[in-house]
């Protein structure tokens, strides 16, 4: 792969997740925090090392990305703001649109319409879930 | 017209790399006035200084513009060079175009067009100067030092040796400040009590000395040289002269519910108290919040007990008024709030605590008697985990930014009088980074670890969860090994983060100091001038400044002694010339100038004036040069236009416009 799509890829894992990996000072707290620590092969501290590298198809591949439950602690203690847990969330994001998962459709959209449901969040979610 | 000189300083290639130098000075040779300009590799050199002087003698020039840094940096250097050669100093501009320039920006051509334009407007400005003569002020020789710590002490015994006579204002009943908290001292581990008592009692009997405690400093006015300050003495309800501190009073007293500051609230004192038993004066105060006598009339006991009659209910706070010269301000840190970090548990269990909380348990006068135990149970504990950089090194809004810079080097010392008293106690250090820059620091932490086998981890603690046991179970992680680690530890000691004194802000804005974003005193200039305030004649000591130990609070503090005798050395101060001065013909006599003087320099005077042979009396601004420090508030509010500011006319600045709009 060209260091240009790896440029490119980690970007994108930036620009989804919020995340700020140049922030992080190392100190862990991250992992100490995890209730998945000892089920992930990349530990929520390393999430920020790949990004860092630009290695995000190693992120991809990561069983990490399952094990994660999204509690969030990562984020909330993180004494940098750097949000690890974002960056898992990101990854995932860029998974299911390599695989071509597109939660939906245009066509779907037309049945969600519901008084009710706010016009910006079923733009945001097509957005989000679609390729 | 005058006949101005233009010297274009290179600053190595600081400017000369991105203006061109040679075309600016091609450049102002055009302009009106001036007869020579050259550029010099570095101005402000001895032999840059000698081409000024070699060019006004040779020229004839009667003002100069120096195009190079920022005028904080070298006005005054250049204002000597002319003076030496002859010229009046007040007839030399600075063009920056350093800051304001070759350091912004980039582009050479653009970056070169303006610096021409910042010389221009010099150039504008020099035309319409004038020769101004500085004033004169006295300097009363006295020193003001705010806080009583080590810094505060510090500083005033080697003012005082000096021979200068020198206030100490503390807020609190005694001084000793955060020193007298402290159990041992790293790198050395004397007892902190034995260094620092002897320099409480040596501040105390100096006769040059004079300690205000449980006081504060309420008014600050004038200047360098010249502060007036109002110190409020808070009533104590003691009589200080009678009271001979036997403290039959402290036994008797009914109320002893109040958590005792001293010991960070880890025990409880009676409403009349000292903080502690080595306090300076030996004089107790009444807390009036706690004391029963003042919450409902009754009681009086410890009137009835003391046989020297020295209670005094009656007594108010009372102000004390005394003029200085220079004023020192060391007002100290303290810790921040932990409790904002639920994941520590601080305010769950009582065994969760801070390092200050634990220098008490430690020390034999504290609350435990110097014995180590939980606060919960009294158990001794057998597992101790010790987390750093609590709320240090954070870019979240509940921690500070900055490295505390002592707490690395406080936890070896923990961790080593622990392991050294408790052998059967093991210690776990969770870090993130342990550092240990000074003399014989990094053999101290070694030592901790390889002679005292305290067990350092790299890695923070994510959570601690207080257990039903009693016990807390500490989750951290071992970054070198790639492993969480959940260990059940009796007591876990949190590296709290310091901050300033809350106060220093309030006295700050008395004394017009700048202060930053974290409420630190800022430095005139960081490596120069490390321990004078941009406000002249205020000083900095200890903590207020930035976080540091002992060795570099006493060090600084005799440094900020020295410049304020330097100061108090001197018989007259020359003052600002740049002040303001009011056109009688023009005044109006509205007030307007003397409401926004922020230092009160402006008063009014009813006298007669010749308009243009018309003879009439008239009430008409008067200008203080002594108070007025040349900020210009009042040119700005006058309505009339009658205010203007010797050295900044408004004629100036408007040429300056003018020459930029061109």
């Amino acid at each position: 792969m060209s260091g240009h799509l790896h440029e490119d890829m980690k970007s994108r894992v930036i620009d989804i997740s919020g995340a700020s990996p140049h922030k992080c000072m190392k100190c862990g707290k991250c992992s100490a925090s995890c209730p998945s620590f000892d089920e992930m092969d990349i530990k929520p501290h390393q999430f920020v090392s790949y990004v860092n590298n630009g290695d995000i198809e190693a992120l991809m591949a990561s069983k990490s990305l399952g094990k994660c439950l999204s509690c969030f602690a990562c984020v909330e203690r993180c004494p940098r703001d750097v949000k690890p847990g974002k960056i898992v969330d990101a990854a995932r994001q860029m998974l299911i649109r390599q695989q071509g998962q597109a939660m939906l459709t245009p066509e779907d959209v037309p049945e969600l319409l519901d008084p009710e449901v706010p016009q910006q969040l079923l733009m945001s979610a097509f957005r989000r879930y679609s390729r | 017209m005058q006949r101005v000189g233009v010297f274009v300083c290179h600053c190595g290639s600081n400017i000369a790399a991105t203006v061109d130098v040679k075309k600016v000075v091609e450049m102002v040779s055009l302009e009106p006035g001036v007869v020579h300009a050259e550029d010099y590799q570095y101005m402000c050199s001895e032999a840059g200084q000698a081409r000024i002087d070699a060019a006004i003698k040779e020229k004839g020039l009667t003002g100069i513009v120096v195009c190079s840094c920022s005028p904080r940096m070298h006005e005054a250097t250049f204002r000597k060079a002319a003076e030496r050669a002859g010229l009046n100093p007040y007839m030399v501009e600075i063009a920056n175009i350093r800051e304001h320039c070759s350091w912004i920006h980039k582009d050479m051509e653009e970056a070169t067009k303006k610096a021409v334009v910042l010389a221009r407007a010099a150039i504008a400005k020099v035309n319409l100067n004038a020769p101004l003569q500085p004033g004169e002020s006295l300097v009363t020789k006295r020193a003001l030092v705010i806080g009583g710590g080590i810094a505060g002490i510090q500083t005033a015994i080697d003012i005082a040796d000096a021979g200068y006579e020198v206030d100490i204002v503390e807020k609190t009943p005694s001084i000793g400040g955060r020193m007298s908290q402290l159990d041992k001292t790293f790198p050395t581990l004397d007892c902190s009590a034995c260094i620092l008592t002897p320099k409480m009692v040596e501040a105390a009997a100096h006769e040059k000395i004079t300690i205000y405690t449980y006081s504060e400093v309420d008014k600050v006015t004038g200047f360098v040289g010249d502060f007036t300050v109002d110190i409020r003495k808070k009533a104590r309800s003691i009589d200080m002269n009678k009271c001979t501190g036997c403290g039959v009073c402290q036994e008797k007293c009914p109320s002893k519910k109040t958590p005792s500051e001293f010991n960070r609230g880890l025990n409880t004192r009676s409403a009349i108290y000292t903080p502690f038993a080595q306090a300076i004066p030996n004089v107790p105060v009444i807390d009036r919040d706690a004391c029963i006598k003042f919450k409902t009339g009754k009681c009086g006991i410890c009137e009835k007990v003391c046989q020297a009659g020295a209670i005094d209910y009656e007594q108010k706070d009372e102000i004390v008024t005394q003029k200085y010269g220079a004023i020192v301000v060391a007002t100290g840190f303290d810790v921040i709030k932990v409790d904002q970090y639920e994941e520590y548990a601080y305010s769950q269990s009582k065994d969760v605590i801070t390092s200050l909380e634990l220098e008490r348990i430690m020390n034999a006068a504290g609350p435990t008697k110097g014995h180590l135990e939980r606060l919960s149970d009294g158990k001794h504990p057998k597992e101790m985990v010790f987390i750093q950089c609590v709320g240090s090194r954070c870019s979240d809004d509940k921690g500070k930014s900055y490295c505390s810079k002592i707490c690395c080097m406080y936890t070896a010392k923990h961790a080593m009088l622990i392991r050294d008293k408790y052998p059967d106690v093991n210690v776990t250090v969770f870090y993130i980074d342990v550092r240990t820059p000074g003399k014989n620091f990094d053999e101290f932490y070694r030592r901790a670890v390889e002679d005292y086998g305290v067990n350092y981890i790299k890695g923070q603690v994510g959570k601690v969860a207080p257990q039903p046991d009693g016990s807390l179970l500490v989750q951290g992680v071992d970054l070198i090994d790639n492993k969480q680690i959940l260990k059940k530890a009796d007591m876990v000691v949190l590296a709290a983060a310091i901050e300033p004194e809350k106060d220093v802000r309030r006295i700050a804005t008395m004394l017009t100091a700048s202060i930053d974003t974290n409420n630190f005193l800022t430095e005139s200039h960081a490596k120069l001038r490390p321990v004078e305030s941009p406000t002249a004649g205020v000083f900095l000591s200890g903590v207020c400044q930035g976080p540091k130990d002992i060795p570099e609070t006493v060090a600084q503090a005799g440094a900020a002694a020295v410049k304020a005798i330097g100061l108090l050395a001197k018989d007259k101060l020359l003052t600002n010339p740049c002040t303001a001065k009011a056109d009688e013909l023009m005044c109006n006599g509205c007030s307007t100038c003397a409401n926004v003087c922020p230092y009160g320099a402006i008063t009014y005077e009813t006298k007669e004036i010749n308009d243009h042979g018309i003879r009439e009396t008239r009430r008409v601004a008067s200008v203080n040069n002594a108070l007025c420090q040349g900020c210009g508030a009042c040119t700005v509010a006058c309505p009339s236009g009658a205010m203007d500011l010797q050295g900044f006319s408004n004629r100036q600045i408007l040429a300056e416009v003018d020459a930029i709009c061109r």
